[in-house]
């Protein structure tokens, strides 16, 4: 070795290797693989846990040659609009080149998290097979498989710690999937089946909890019933993190004491969801139990203000509340008196179409709890109206915002006091929140809210668009500054080809880029595809015109996904999916 | 039109070496110092001076041929004065009246295109707005726009039935009557078609009658079914083949027939109930081989059988 990293020789990889374990965090380890061969080689080939946030960006035999002492993989698959129905379907984003790849090179890998991936029941019967010491395996937002490939898994992994299916879509073949887990079975730590649809068998449930001592998370789905949910709190009364089934029953005295005894048992609980179809005879049961409570998930609980405020004026220690628009404004002022920790809020609508029995929930619960929680500094907010007004009092009580989503559920909405567009009200936001890493955007704004947000969020990693600016300067802007843009998402903004064209190389320094219902046409995409070898162009058209090969360079792009990649374009396109 | 098109192809290779060729990274730690980035800030000024008092910086496009050191180089645009002309052109159709507005892209490069380029912009503009009337009026009359709002499927169908199931609740009662799933705006139910790995999902909301569901699943599956008969040569025979799939979906005596999954959990032929009553208690359809019905007695035989076993040694009645 020459010159300035002699001493990296001095030590053996050993030593290197240990110092190494000590770097948590995913970028740092990627900075001290930069530093030197030695250092790469040694940091890569003592790497236990990977991050793909885009399984299309590698190889998936590349990144298992690469790590091989893998003993934790996160994969993420489809782009975020396929959450909201943007993304054909077919589009792609299947586990199995990474399972294969994965049960042939990192036969110890321990944990497995998949987010938006289509992950079949063959994917989980391999799983289940090549992993002799499984613990984890966590399934967000994914699809494509059935409750026999959990079966597969619950009878083969003897060692699993963790279930978790939050928010997939699981078809239901195989009724008692749960009594797959063999009677010597006693690892489960944490179980998440509250997507399920169907029924789930409370008392083999029941078995299972009893023998699995160390149980402390449990989310059940809506079908177990009130009187079951009493059995599996006694039976586990050191659970910390409890999802609910269906929070209703006949009106039952007895019942009643029964769960409020075995939720008063449950001395560690910290977080609570579930309340399906929750009745008001019923709520009360949780008061106890308030004082404790970290996070409290009541967004599908269907329940008025009045009881709302009651359960959450209790829990003083709140850090993290997901609640539904029900809450109203005067519901979010007490939560700024009440929840003075408060570090997250997400409010949902009840209901998105039809305002035809408006919600009184408006800009002043935001303001309210931008006020009275200081340490408020993630944000994801449904309303009907909005006025810049607010926004520059929520930027300027909560300059330590990192995330902040606003969604006006009409597109174009103005500031309903001025007639006013938004821009100076998001422009407040980016300009004070410094640290502001996710943004999402609605109501009308102009291209002068993005030429703030290129200037000043300069830490902003995701930012999501839809409906908003004039034409081309508007992701000009964005695409010229925003120094950390990893994903931006955008959908029906007037955007065209010359913005993208400008910043080719911009796009090469991020993630990915959805653009949907904009001016983009086929020509662009096919230089930016020649300019841009690392880019991956996806065109998606699912009006079916016809082989995208054929069409001239004016014919307009419904949907087009843009990712970096070192693997070449992918091999696994639909016929509505054209890799240019 | 092409005229346009012809010149935007010229223009276009000069763009594309103006995309730096060294490798591009973005430095995260330093990048341009600060009298860099004020000199590359866009400024832009409204004619007369209305609106933001900036300091008007006028930028060279000649910066192109600048790119060299700094890889985080942007690109930037055109001058002062051109860039009053963008605003004169959207300022005449108002905010978000005329959407989308096709701004001018003021590089000096593209000066003999501008005027081009403007009459283009216009044409698109009127265009585009007839075009996108109807999208915005249907936007504004609330009607439900695909993805929009930005909310998970579940959520669709919970929202409908919340109101009214907390009012009943509110007696004690739960009755389960009370659940109505009368979303007006888009239900979306699982489709899926024997022999196709691939489901779908149909809005029943759009569909309105049998009838149309009926041709909502043949345009859902016919590609999805084509591909899978690739077998065959010919192709218009293969295409007669995955047409000839989908008639008769209703009565039974076509190739496929159609079920459907109601909230019980039972499974139903599709078309024994008036329509509303099918909207309301179907959670998810499924196209069988017509071949496969008496199976699916047997299916439901053996269905009730396993249930009576887990539950009958609980004493448990659900």
């Amino acid at each position: 070795m020459v010159g300035r990293f002699r001493w990296a020789a001095m030590f053996p990889d050993e030593v290197w290797e240990h110092v190494f374990s000590f770097l948590t965090s995913d970028g740092d380890r990627n900075a001290a693989a930069l530093v030197c061969r030695n250092w790469n080689r040694i940091e890569r080939r003592s790497r236990k846990r990977v991050f793909v946030g885009n399984c299309y960006s590698v190889a998936p035999t590349v990144a298992v040659r690469l790590f091989p002492e893998v003993r934790a993989a996160v994969i993420k698959g489809k782009p975020h609009f396929a959450d909201f129905n943007l993304v054909p379907s077919d589009w792609g984003g299947g586990a199995e080149a990474w399972v294969e790849a994965m049960a042939e090179g990192w036969p110890n890998l321990e944990e497995l998290r998949f987010k938006r991936m289509v992950v079949s029941d063959d994917c989980l019967d391999l799983i289940a097979r090549s992993f002799k010491n499984f613990k984890v395996l966590s399934l967000v937002s994914c699809d494509g498989f059935s409750t026999s490939g959990l079966a597969a898994i619950a009878a083969n992994c003897r060692h699993l710690r963790e279930l978790n299916l939050r928010e997939s879509e699981v078809e239901e073949t195989c009724l008692n999937w749960i009594s797959h887990f063999p009677e010597p079975f006693t690892s489960l730590v944490a179980l998440d089946i509250a997507c399920l649809e169907g029924e789930v068998n409370a008392s083999i449930l029941e078995r299972l909890i009893s023998r699995c001592s160390n149980i402390m998370t449990l989310r059940l789905n809506h079908s177990v019933p009130l009187e079951r949910l009493v059995g599996l709190l006694q039976r586990a009364p050191q659970l910390m993190d409890l999802g609910t089934g269906k929070f209703s029953a006949r009106h039952n005295p007895q019942l009643f004491s029964r769960l409020e005894s075995a939720i008063v048992g449950c001395k560690n609980l910290r977080s609570l969801s579930g309340f399906w179809e929750p009745g008001l005879t019923y709520l009360p049961a949780v008061y106890s139990i308030c004082e404790g409570l970290t996070s409290l998930n009541l967004n599908y609980a269907t329940v008025q203000n009045p009881e709302l405020v009651k359960i959450i004026s209790r829990c003083k220690n709140l850090r993290r509340l997901l609640v539904m628009d029900l809450i109203e404004d005067s519901g979010l002022v007490a939560v700024a008196s009440s929840c003075k920790l408060l570090q997250e809020l997400r409010v949902f609508p009840s209901d998105p179409y039809d305002a035809a029995e408006p919600v009184s929930l408006t800009e002043h619960g935001l303001v309210a709890v931008s006020a009275g929680c200081p340490m408020l500094h993630s944000v994801l907010y449904f309303c009907r109206q909005m006025t810049n007004a607010a926004l520059l009092t929520v930027a300027k009580n909560r300059p330590n915002l990192t995330c902040f989503r606003l969604c006006i559920i009409e597109p174009h909405t103005r500031d309903y006091v001025t007639q006013e567009p938004l821009d100076t009200g998001f422009s407040a936001i980016v300009e004070s929140c410094k640290d502001l890493r996710r943004l999402s955007l609605s109501g009308l704004l102009t291209d002068l809210v993005f030429k703030s947000i290129g200037a000043s969020a300069n830490y902003l990693e995701m930012l999501s668009i839809a409906f908003a600016g004039d034409g081309d300067m508007g992701l000009h802007y964005i695409l010229s500054g925003c120094k950390n843009l990893r994903k931006l998402e955008i959908r029906d903004c007037p955007f065209g080809d010359k913005p993208l064209l400008q910043n080719a190389s911009k796009l090469e320094t991020m993630r990915s880029l959805w653009m949907s219902s904009c001016s983009v046409t086929l020509g662009a995409c096919r230089q930016l595809a020649r300019a841009m070898p690392r880019l991956n162009v996806e065109v998606i058209n699912e009006s079916g015109r016809g082989p995208l090969a054929a069409q001239p360079d004016n014919c307009p792009v419904e949907k087009l996904y843009i990712y970096r990649t070192i693997a070449g374009p992918r091999t696994d396109t639909p016929q509505c999916v054209w890799t240019v | 039109m092409e005229d346009d098109h012809e010149s935007m192809g010229d223009a276009c290779p000069q763009l594309l070496n103006l995309i730096p060729n060294e490798k591009v990274r973005e430095k995260r730690i330093g990048g341009l110092d600060a009298a860099e980035e004020k000199k590359l800030e866009l400024t832009l000024g409204l004619p007369g001076g209305v609106g933001e008092e900036e300091e008007p910086s006028v930028l060279s496009s000649c910066i192109f041929s600048k790119v060299s050191k700094t890889s985080s180089r942007r690109v930037v645009l055109g001058s002062e004065q051109q860039e009053a002309g963008l605003f004169q052109l959207q300022s005449r159709g108002g905010y978000g009246t005329e959407w989308p507005h096709k701004t001018t892209w003021n590089c000096e490069i593209f000066d003999e295109q501008q005027s081009l380029e403007k009459e283009k912009a216009l044409g698109d503009t009127e265009n585009e707005a007839g075009s996108n009337t109807s999208f915005q009026t249907r936007a504004s009359a609330g009607v439900a726009v695909v993805g929009w709002p930005p909310i998970r499927a579940f959520r669709k169908n919970l929202a409908s039935s919340s109101v009214k199931q907390s009012v009943e609740l509110q007696n004690g009662n739960i009755d389960e009557k009370v659940k109505v799933a009368s979303c007006k705006k888009g239900l979306l139910i699982k489709i899926n078609m024997d022999g196709i790995p691939i489901g779908r999902k149909v809005d029943l909301n759009a569909c309105g009658s049998y009838k149309k569901l009926s041709f909502a699943v043949e345009y859902l599956f016919l590609d999805l079914l084509r591909a899978q008969k690739e077998t065959s040569t010919n192709d218009l025979r293969m295409d007669e083949e995955a047409k000839q799939a989908f008639k008769s979906l209703l009565d039974g005596s076509g190739e496929y027939t159609l079920v459907y999954e109601d909230n019980e959990g039972d499974r139903m032929l599709v078309g024994d109930v008036p329509w509303d009553m099918f909207v309301s208690s179907v959670k998810r359809l499924r196209v069988l081989k017509s071949s496969d019905l008496s199976s699916l007695h047997d299916w439901e035989a053996r269905k009730e059988q396993q249930l009576s076993v887990e539950y009958g040694g609980e004493g448990l009645a659900n």
